[in-house]
């Protein structure tokens, strides 16, 4: 046992151990989020989408009782006997709380169980690859689009950084000093996997797709890099984890209520930060192929889209990536905007004093909290916007938000040098 | 020929902005999405929606049978007379409507047990495929003899392709008896 434990403490000890260990630690967390972000989106998407409609979404997909029969069939209402044995009252609240979660009739899982159900018939279908397509693009395009997102997450950060025994651990896969430029650099990659989807189809409706996706991503690339440069200028780093850092110090982009947020400097530039944040947001849907920028899978005028020809477990790539991309988008702008991991009104620093193992999960769980309810407000969107026309798209990203971006820069510049 | 130029509605700044309008089709959304979740969106009472998140009715659990409209168009079915006579006179006018073709109609001669045998024929068997029905009426609208009706049944589920032929046995009883007597083959009247 102590051998044991001094060969840890020795493993530990070395940094490039340490550095290795805690970075596989970080990147299967990291992987993880994701992926389970992937599956929960999904069911957010439809849940959300029903409730908006006024019908409840999918809320079956339970494990039926009467895969239970041993435990008593439909008929013999293990409900009532399950309360029956606690000594609860029908009619009470709690058998009416029971009734009204379906308890009675099957397990609910509250429709959490439909994406991997969805998963598994994905995978059960009959993979068909059309003889007139280019083979080995075909393969690779739906990787190269689930691939960018995951690889994308990298920089972002989920919690603040910890001192150990053996080293400081920054709670982000990599602590780059060019974060966003690398999110931007990556997430602009997935569009080759659209791109050559849609060429090695051989169809047109996916070549189609492919090249509006290409040119929606040029024309939104460009206001997306313009957009963020005012939040540079103030916070005067491009480190991701410091940005945040800053944003707990010192209030959130969009809520300076704490530190030094509440100087009239902070203030003067609510305007453009605003600015931004709609410009980025925008954007961010842009580059997500989300509504209501879905052109390139626009099924009114294009069939599906550069996915057309595809089936089984490549299509779902496809999607999968789609809502990984959401993911990675809803996780930048809550970094850049919202406050990253941080808790806000100085709670952060006040938990770090007390145990900084506690900050750095209350931070992670607000950190989750705060993609949740921005993937909420992408499904949100979603339902609610219809899809722009091919050439309002293009028309806002060049004729409207180039130059209200780079009008935007100069408006910083401007508050910054004059407002003290 | 003349036309007349549609007048487009002139947007103000505000509404080009596109923000205010946005913000505005935001709360519409939320507004049905929290009325569903509490269970009172609207319309819920009117349609007497028994259970649940908005104005759905849960399937299986909960049926429309008992308010399905006089017009509902389910499965189609032979019926009797009151009589008990078999309506159909195998004239195949369904069978050669049937824009699915669905039906299928074997004429035979009136078995001699039958209580009317003024009319010529009779179907020795009558087949309705349910797979290619697609409960259009076309039958029921050709039909001289009111003998086929398409009934309320709407829940045809099978296991099976081979069952999904109904022969003329199945559709009799299904169909049952119909009201209203058909007196053109009475000798008597």
């Amino acid at each position: 046992m102590d051998a044991i434990c001094n060969w840890c403490d020795a493993l530990l000890s070395n940094p490039i151990w340490f550095y290795l260990i805690t970075t596989v630690l970080k990147l299967v967390l990291m992987f993880a989020v994701i992926l389970a972000f992937v599956v929960i989106s999904v069911w957010i998407e439809r849940r959300v989408a029903g409730w908006i409609q006024d019908r409840p979404g999918p809320n079956r997909a339970g494990l039926p009782l009467f895969l239970l029969q041993r435990f008593g069939s439909k008929e013999k209402q293990p409900l009532k006997e399950l309360l029956h044995f606690f000594g609860i009252p029908e009619g009470s609240c709690i058998a009416k709380l029971c009734q009204w979660l379906r308890f009675d009739r099957e397990i609910p899982f509250f429709g959490l169980i439909q994406p991997c159900l969805d998963g598994g018939k994905l995978f059960l279908k009959q993979e068909l690859t059309p003889s007139y397509v280019r083979k080995a693009y075909f393969i690779v395009a739906p990787m190269l689009v689930l691939g960018p997102p995951m690889v994308a997450a990298a920089v972002i950060p989920f919690a603040s950084s910890v001192e150990t025994a053996y080293g400081s651990i920054s709670m982000c896969v990599a602590n780059l000093g060019i974060g966003p430029l690398w999110v931007f650099a990556i997430s602009g990659l997935s569009v080759y996997g659209l791109t050559l989807a849609g060429w090695a189809s051989n169809s047109k409706y996916p070549f189609i797709g492919g090249m509006r996706a290409t040119a929606q991503l040029i024309s939104y690339e460009v206001a997306m890099g313009l957009s963020v440069i005012p939040l540079f200028m103030m916070f005067g780093t491009l480190n991701l984890q410091e940005i945040v850092q800053a944003q707990a110090a010192n209030g959130w982009t969009l809520l300076p209520l704490w530190g030094e947020g509440l100087s009239p400097q902070r203030w003067a530039l609510m305007l453009p930060l605003l600015i931004s944040f709609l410009v980025f947001v925008t954007c961010v849907f842009a580059e997500a192929n989300r509504t209501p920028f879905d052109m390139a899978e626009c099924e009114t005028d294009l069939v599906g889209g550069y996915h057309t020809e595809y089936s089984s477990m490549k299509f779902a790539s496809f999607f999968m990536g789609e809502y990984a991309a959401m993911v990675i988008g809803s996780a930048i702008v809550v970094t850049l905007f919202l406050g990253g991991w941080s808790i806000g009104f100085g709670a952060d620093a006040a938990l770090a004093g007390i145990c900084p193992w506690l900050a750095v999960c209350c931070q992670f769980a607000m950190f989750i909290l705060k993609l949740l309810a921005f993937i909420f407000f992408f499904v949100w969107v979603r339902w609610t916007l219809p899809r722009f026309r091919w050439d309002q798209v293009m028309k806002l990203g060049w004729l409207v938000f180039l130059e209200l971006t780079v009008a935007n820069i100069f408006l910083t510049a401007a508050v910054l040098y004059f407002v003290k | 020929m003349a036309y007349l130029p549609l007048k487009r509605p002139k947007f103000s700044l505000l509404d080009r902005l596109y923000v205010v309008e946005l913000v505005k089709g935001l709360g519409i959304t939320l507004k049905h999405l929290v009325l569903s979740l509490l269970g009172k969106s609207r319309g819920k009472k009117d349609f007497n929606s028994p259970s649940g998140v908005g104005v759905c009715m849960q399937f299986p659990e909960q049926r429309w049978d008992e308010r399905l409209p006089e017009y509902y168009r389910g499965a189609p079915v032979l019926v009797r007379g009151e009589d008990g006579r078999e309506r159909c006179v195998s004239c195949q006018l369904c069978e050669f409507i049937c824009p699915a073709r669905a039906i299928k109609v074997t004429p035979g001669a009136v078995e001699p047990s039958a209580s009317c045998q003024k009319q010529e024929k009779a179907p020795a068997e009558f087949e309705i495929d349910m797979l290619r029905c697609i409960y259009c009426g076309m039958c029921q609208e050709a039909c001289p003899e009111q003998a086929i009706f398409l009934s309320k049944e709407y829940l045809i589920t099978l296991t099976d392709r081979d069952r999904a032929v109904r022969n003329k046995e199945t559709l009799y009883r299904l169909g049952g008896m119909r009201k209203g007597l058909v007196n053109k083959w009475n000798q008597y009247k």
